[in-house]
């Protein structure tokens, strides 16, 4: 429970508070257990069909190894130099050439069938009851549920974050979920036939649920589209599955998968706290209505502290040193003296790096938080950045 | 050198043995040396690329971030794949290139020896661009030995240095595998048609074909990568109008084919050692000049099972996973025909034996994986996980690298007139073969259970078999300091070989004196 604690308060908002209570409700998957050595069954029809697929095709090609090193083996014991062995003179056949080439190809003709079909099965993206989209970012996901007037950010829980460093004060032994946790889970409805719109904010990442049953590659510039209906209420993990730089290894997927009415529920319950990215609509409203006036120092510089260590920490390190091609903040002239460029570099992004826009992420208070933090820790001094100032260079 | 009966005063430049010192090696156009130099710099390389398969192990050997910073393992896992296809397997092929194809089809020496020489020291200098790129700011390559935008691009100083690396290396395999072409159509000896060649040079000449193929192919993928970067095109960026799956569409119709390259050499080498030690004629050579020619054909329409994730049409995914599917009928047909070449032998095992017969083993494992991963609704669950790690080690390492230890056990007796350490020799063969299986064969579980490729952690879950795979991986690496310590004790010394080596050898090169002359078949053989 303290870890879950602690995961909520680490989360940006309050958003994480009504999805723990009902992540707890939902069964944990006991298909990752150490020493697995097989798919998943999986929670959807699709899964199961490619379960079935895979342990057919996986049950033929035992039989062929087995005939295979059975022959080699045998003739290993039998044709030796040593026990006597004449050898035969015969190095053609045209009648066992044809028949060791027509088996096969019946062979692979026998499975072609089924996976054909599973194939199309898998393709057919029609008839769905909801759309989510999924959107990869260096390095986390994205989730908003079209129409709904929902949308979150999910990135790494904060043990396993905090025990993934090097040096940790947390051993990852002693984290439960490790790397396999998020602060906000994609919450869905049971026996409700999902579309999932793929895409990407920066690099190629790919969505992979193995207990849904495939995984999908998260383009930039491109909409790719899958689909899934659970059919058990419960908990299935995952991760990005495409190399994406330096933390692929450090964005996992979690799914809640619940009942209808409770879905209905949550989802009520989000429109209610209207998390800290809403979609389109209501991030226009948010901004125009937002009250910019002067924020405490020390207040931003609380609100900076959280969102570094969430989002900036990973390349830019805990005392602003930087590493490789990620810049140190600490000491950096420019970062101090120079406003219009640190305030667009952080809102805009640099194109052709690692660093993303930040503006359409975060609100103009933790955006002057975080600009305010890098120019006031570790040593660095410089004047507070005000929320109004960012709202200016947007 | 040579026993001819002409004027040696008037006839002498045939007769000079290799200068002496360093020039030998810097300005040699001799097949042998050139063999050599290939094949030593291969063995530099892998020790190279094995080194950081070493450091990848070690951080994955317990969870938590143990040894390195993740962006330095990415770099890791880029480099070793890199290192190990462009500077160990393709120049240590092209190393046996050189020293067999002459000798195997009567040819005094390659066909373009100035190529040749300059073939090989890009090698070198490529390199030198390449592994660079570990002390530049912002670190070498770490987007994957794929190199797939936009990821690449965010690349530091490094960037260019790989482009061009790339370059040189393409450049230097178009060149070597030219030559190969150049000389087996036109340097065979009287008698010695396209059917009585020896598998290991139709093997060749089929790679060669497919090298000057696609390495353009890799070459203008690179180059649309550096003109992104630098000079503002759009080719994969979605904003300006490209489209970043173009680049894998790009790369694996050059990545396809380059795997073969990487594997039909190695059946070449096997179907000459098996008939030596079961001392009875290769089964089938016709069809397995056929199947050998039906997969190069087949590795260029077979692209898209890299990439059935990206978002292909069905029509797409379906064309990609049956042409894929097919591949298994001519590899099937190779691996039953070594299997019929040992039956009803009389063989004996000596170490090449034991790697060819591992060889055969080991890589239809990996064969058979291959056909699960054929299937693109099956492929969309293993696709970037360590099946696939495991799939392709077993082809390339069990299959390459095993069939290339092979090879110069095979032949070791042939180029240096000495026996290798038989005691050692097998010594190698047990460590390398136990442990080999140690490493990869339980990454096949840690696909299936969930576990995605290319990352520095992982979840507990995950732990018992990384353990046991990091184990089996620094015994494979120790046991092959066994590998060097073999040939430096043969090239030193050793029980003379006989000309014909192993009993049951047969082929140009086994009449021969051992160690073969510095110049060979200025007369060419008659082949009957």
């Amino acid at each position: 429970m303290k870890r879950k604690l602690l995961g909520a308060l680490a989360a940006i908002g309050a958003l994480g508070l009504p999805l723990v209570a009902a992540a707890a409700t939902a069964p944990e998957s006991d298909w990752r257990r150490p020493w697995g050595l097989n798919l998943p069954r999986g929670v959807t029809e699709l899964s199961q069909d490619v379960y079935t697929l895979h342990m057919l095709v996986f049950w033929i090609v035992c039989i062929i190894g087995v005939l295979v090193f059975g022959g080699i083996f045998y003739s290993v014991w039998k044709f030796r130099k040593s026990q006597g062995a004449v050898p035969a003179k015969w190095h053609h056949s045209t009648t066992v050439e044809v028949v060791w080439t027509v088996i096969p190809f019946l062979i692979l003709l026998f499975i072609a069938v089924p996976a054909t079909q599973t194939m199309i099965k898998i393709d057919d993206t029609s008839d769905y009851d909801m759309t989510v989209k999924v959107t990869g970012y260096q390095w986390m996901w994205e989730y908003e549920y079209l129409d709904e007037d929902v949308a979150f950010f999910s990135r790494l829980d904060r043990d396993s974050d905090r025990a993934r460093q090097r040096n940790p004060d947390v051993r990852p032994q002693d984290v439960e979920h490790y790397l396999i946790d998020v602060d906000n889970p994609l919450v869905v409805p049971v026996n409700t036939r999902i579309r999932f719109l793929i895409t990407a904010n920066d690099v190629i990442h790919a969505w992979w649920v193995p207990e849904l049953g495939w995984k999908k590659d998260a383009i930039p510039g491109f909409i790719n589209e899958a689909w899934a209906e659970i059919q058990e209420p419960g908990t299935y993990r995952g991760q990005c599955a495409e190399l994406c730089g330096r933390d692929h290894g450090f964005m996992p997927i979690v799914v809640v998968a619940l009942a209808q009415e409770d879905y209905e529920q949550w989802l009520q319950e989000q429109r209610e706290e209207n998390g800290v990215v809403a979609t389109d609509d209501a991030e226009e409203a948010d901004v125009e209505t937002a009250v910019l006036e002067e924020v405490d120092p020390d207040e931003l510089m609380q609100v900076g502290r959280q969102v570094y260590d969430n989002q900036c920490i990973a390349c830019h390190q805990a005392e602003g040193q930087g590493m490789a091609t990620f810049p140190g903040l600490a000491g950096s002239d420019r970062v101090m003296d120079d406003d219009d460029w640190v305030i667009d570099v952080v809102v805009n992004g640099v194109s052709g790096t690692a660093m993303t826009a930040f503006g359409p992420r975060l609100d103009d208070r933790e955006l002057a938080g975080v600009l305010t933090y890098i120019r006031n820790a570790w040593g660095n001094e410089a004047e507070p950045i005000q929320p109004a100032d960012v709202r200016d260079a947007r | 050198m040579s026993a001819t009966s002409h004027d040696t005063h008037h006839d002498d430049h045939h007769d000079h043995g290799p200068p002496p010192g360093i020039t030998r090696w810097l300005f040699t156009t001799n097949h042998k040396d050139l063999g050599v130099l290939y094949m030593v710099f291969a063995l530099i390389m892998f020790f190279v690329g094995g080194a950081m398969a070493m450091v990848i192990r070690a951080e994955l050997f317990q969870p938590g971030l143990n040894l390195v910073d993740p962006h330095f393992f990415n770099q890791m896992t880029t480099m070793h794949a890199l290192v190990m296809i462009f500077g160990a397997v393709m120049p240590a092929f092209t190393g046996l290139a050189n020293w067999l194809v002459p000798i195997q089809i009567g040819a005094p020496d390659m066909a373009l020896p100035r190529v040749n020489n300059w073939a090989f020291w890009l090698l070198p200098a490529g390199f030198v661009l390449l592994l660079l790129t570990l002390f530049l700011p912002g670190g070498a390559p770490a987007g994957g030995w794929t190199m797939y935008p936009p990821l690449i691009l965010q690349l530091g100083d490094a960037f260019p240095f790989l482009i061009f690396a790339v370059h040189i290396l393409g450049i230097s395999s178009i060149m070597g595998s030219i030559n190969i072409v150049a000389t087996i159509l036109n340097l065979r000896a009287p008698g010695m048609t396209l059917m009585k060649m020896p598998l290991f040079v139709w093997a060749w000449l089929i790679t060669a074909f497919l090298i000057v193929a696609v390495m353009p192919v890799l070459a203008g993928a690179v180059t649309m990568l550096l003109t992104d970067q630098y000079f503002g095109t759009s080719f994969f960026n979605a904003a300006g109008g490209g489209d970043p799956v173009l680049f894998q569409h790009i790369f694996w119709f050059f990545g396809h084919p380059e795997v073969y390259i990487l594997i039909l050499p190695a059946f070449g080498i096997v179907s000459a050692i098996i008939p030596t030690f079961a001392r009875k004629p290769l089964f089938g050579y016709s069809s397995m000049v056929y199947a050998t020619a039906s997969i190069a054909f087949l590795s260029f329409i077979v692209w898209g099972h890299h990439m059935f994730s990206v978002g292909m049409p069905l029509s797409g995914q379906l064309f990609f996973m049956y042409a894929t599917m097919l591949v298994a009928v001519p590899t099937g047909v190779k691996i039953f025909n070594w299997m019929a070449t040992m039956w009803q032998g009389s063989m004996t095992f000596e170490t090449p034996m034991l790697f060819a017969i591992a060889f055969v083993i080991l890589f239809t494992i990996g064969g058979l994986s291959g056909v699960m991963l054929a299937l693109a609704p099956v492929d969309l669950q293993y696709h970037d996980t360590y099946f696939v790690v495991a799939h392709f080690h077993y082809v390339l390492v069990t299959g390459a690298i095993f069939s290339i230890m092979a090879a110069v056990y095979y032949w070791l007796p042939k180029w240096t007139g000495n026996m290798y350490d038989e005691r050692l020799g097998q010594w190698h063969f047990w460590l390398s073969t136990i442990s080999v299986n140690v490493l990869f064969f339980p990454q096949h579980f840690l696909g299936l259970a969930g576990m995605p490729r290319r990352i520095p952690d992982y979840a507990l879950q995950f732990t018992d078999f990384n353990m046991i795979s990091s184990i089996g991986g620094f015994v494979f690496g120790l046991s092959q300091l066994i590998f060097v310590w073999v040939i430096i004790k043969c090239v030193r010394g050793g029980e003379k070989a006989s000309d014909q080596v192993w009993e049951g050898a047969k082929g140009l090169e086994w009449t021969l004196p051992s160690p073969a002359p510095y110049h060979t078949f200025e007369q060419p053989p008659v082949v009957k």
